[in-house]
């Protein structure tokens, strides 16, 4: 029985985007629990889904492989290897030989239908079953899409199945802006680059002929702020990802701008402005131009991140002498410390749930990526290498994806991502070096 | 093919630079950055009025301590040098670049390299260089002189680079 139906709007970038269909219904009894502990990933079986019709076929493959991907790359979840299989699903819709999925301890099992139907479009039927109980675990969905649209709408089922085994909202169908490397360190070319949050799909948003830096998602996913050296000094540049339209923010006087983050309102931007070799941090709302002076000290204040109500700001500053993290009300006003540990500590940026804040730490010579409070209490340092930086969140508050440089003169920079609670450190593969990630909220 | 794309792309990159700051003179002739050494351009090294002298003579840099923007007794008189030289050769204005080590995040680096090029800034001025003449870009770590990563690299590259050109600043 149907619960809700809900139609989806495909978010517009650059290409066209599949629309949406979904339905389903409550949880079944199978979850994973996340929790601090070690965990044994959930064992889990993915025949390919059936093509049930013949232009269908790869797809079916492929869209199968996508969701494996997606599930298996959180680490919680194992895919029991396809040859390991006893059964074999030959019609979606032919009942499920539980006992044959039992012999291979697969406790949960997602099987599916795909077709293009006479008007080209790619229809993805699935059903997710727990193996032991002999059910299965909410209803059947069906998702209706482009088939240039595919690779969504397997990251839709994949986030469907992790919701329904997790009780998390999910984060497959996002996207990752971030800042594409070439050439030697000393003649690093730099562009903007916009990719699905496993790497694929990538496409460019600016050329290479100018520096640019550190990309930043609003919060609709359909605007970017970046700081470009394309007028010759550093300024930042609000970018239409849509129709790749840009125009250079309206700042006060001063040297240069830089480090701009969107507020949850999507009009409210905080910043960095350098003048006279200070560099203090500054509001400005890009509806109607109205700007705001939020410090006013001799010190280095940049690297601001609001909180998910948007009532305060985190921020990076060294008036104690090193750089360490505050916490004020988003109109400026007094500042609160809230880093205390040994080492200096940089970029801060307030978990989407609001409980935690990630940042980066310098510590005896290894750079950090950490998580606390945001009273500052329980912080825990995920990983460790020459050189880690710039964290962004996962639209769920559960992954954190940063920048990680090798060391010397061939260094390049790549990102990776590690669960908060540092397991499952990845590397996202990317043709070129990478560096300086924003994820996207959830994709509409 | 991609590589030759790249190779199109900076040598268009170098072209337009050329067009629009030809009397820009850089260390490495090409504008910006201040990332290579001295080249042959206008004027010979022996010419006190040349930047290639301004370059190799008087020196076009002063280097900082880890997380420093204080300028060492060194630094200052490399500074007093740089002032007379503007001083006597008003056609030139200059641009002052900011640079950081790679140690410390992008962001606290761009702000860093601001403090540095300002406290070239101000020393200049305080030298009687008309402020007008010159502005200051932060490149934070983004352009590192030498790659490596040790001390012996990360010295050189904590620097604020004073770049003529010959055309008025805007």
């Amino acid at each position: 029985m149907r619960k809700w139906i809900q139609c989806l709007t495909a978010f517009a970038i650059l290409f066209a985007a599949p629309t949406f269909t979904l339905a389903q219904e409550g949880d079944g009894p199978l979850r994973i629990e996340i929790t601090e502990g070690v965990i044994e990933p959930l064992p889990y079986a993915i025949p390919d889904m059936v093509a049930e019709t013949a232009q269908a076929e790869d797809l079916a493959r492929q869209i199968s492989r996508v969701i494996a991907a997606d599930l298996s790359g959180t680490g919680l979840f194992r895919e029991i290897p396809r040859n390991a299989h006893i059964a074999r699903v030959t019609n979606f819709s032919s009942p499920v030989q539980f006992a044959d999925w039992k012999a291979i301890n697969a406790q949960a099992l997602i099987t599916g239908g795909v077709s293009v139907d006479g008007s080209g479009k790619l229809v993805v039927r699935f059903r997710l079953h727990d193996v032991f109980a002999g059910e299965d675990i909410g209803d059947g969905l069906q998702l209706v899409g482009t088939t240039d649209g595919w690779r969504r709408i397997a990251h839709k089922v994949a986030d469907q199945v992790y919701s329904r085994l997790t009780g998390e909202d999910p984060y497959f169908d996002s996207r990752v802006v971030f800042v594409a490397e070439t050439g030697p360190k000393n003649a690093r070319q730099k562009q903007i680059g916009i990719m699905d949050y496993d790497g694929e799909n990538v496409v460019y948003l600016t050329g290479s002929n100018s520096i640019v830096l550190a990309p930043r998602f609003s919060p609709s996913g359909n605007n970017l702020l970046y700081t470009s050296f394309e007028s010759g000094f550093p300024k930042i540049y609000l970018l239409n990802i849509g129709n790749l339209s840009q125009q250079e923010l309206r700042t006060p006087q001063g040297e240069m701008s830089f480090s701009p983050r969107f507020g949850p309102d999507g009009q409210t931007v905080v910043y960095s402005l350098t003048s006279g070799g200070n560099t203090d941090l500054y509001a400005l709302n890009i509806a109607n131009g109205q700007g705001q002076r939020l410090t006013a000290a001799p010190s280095i204040e940049t690297a601001p991140s609001f909180s998910p109500d948007g009532s305060r700001i985190v921020f990076e500053s060294d008036r104690s002498g090193s750089p360490q993290l505050y916490i004020m009300s988003s109109k400026g006003g007094d500042a609160q410390r809230i880093s205390f540990g040994q080492g200096r500590y940089g970029t801060p940026v307030w978990s989407p749930r609001g409980d935690l804040i990630a940042f980066t730490k310098q510590s005896k010579g290894r750079f950090h990526i950490g998580v606390m409070r945001t009273d500052g209490s329980e912080e825990r340092l995920l990983t460790a290498s020459f050189l880690d930086e710039g964290p962004t969140w996962s639209p769920n508050g559960r992954v954190i994806m940063f920048t990680r440089e090798t060391q010397g003169a061939g260094g390049r920079a790549a990102l990776h991502s590690v669960d908060i609670t540092g397991r499952n450190l990845r590397q996202v593969p990317t043709n070129t070096g990478a560096s300086d990630p924003s994820w996207s909220p959830l994709l509409q | 093919m991609k590589v030759l794309l790249r190779a199109t792309f900076v040598i268009a990159g170098i072209a337009l630079s050329a067009c629009t700051s030809a009397e820009r003179f850089n260390n490495d002739g090409t504008g910006g950055a201040g990332t290579g050494t001295a080249s042959g351009i206008a004027g010979g090294a022996q010419d006190p009025t040349s930047p290639l002298f301004f370059q190799q003579s008087i020196g076009d840099r002063v280097l900082f301590e880890v997380d420093q923007s204080t300028l060492t007794p060194d630094s200052q008189f490399v500074l007093n040098g740089q002032a007379d030289w503007l001083n006597s050769n008003p056609e030139y204005t200059a641009i002052l670049e900011g640079h950081a080590d790679e140690q410390g995040t992008r962001e606290y680096n761009l702000a860093l390299g601001a403090r540095r090029a300002n406290a070239v800034l101000e020393h200049l001025v305080s030298k009687g260089v008309s402020a007008d003449r010159m502005r200051v870009i932060s490149y934070g770590k983004e352009r590192p002189l030498e790659i490596c990563s040790d001390e012996t690299c990360y010295s050189k590259n904590r620097r604020a680079v004073t770049v003529l050109s010959a055309a008025p600043s805007s």
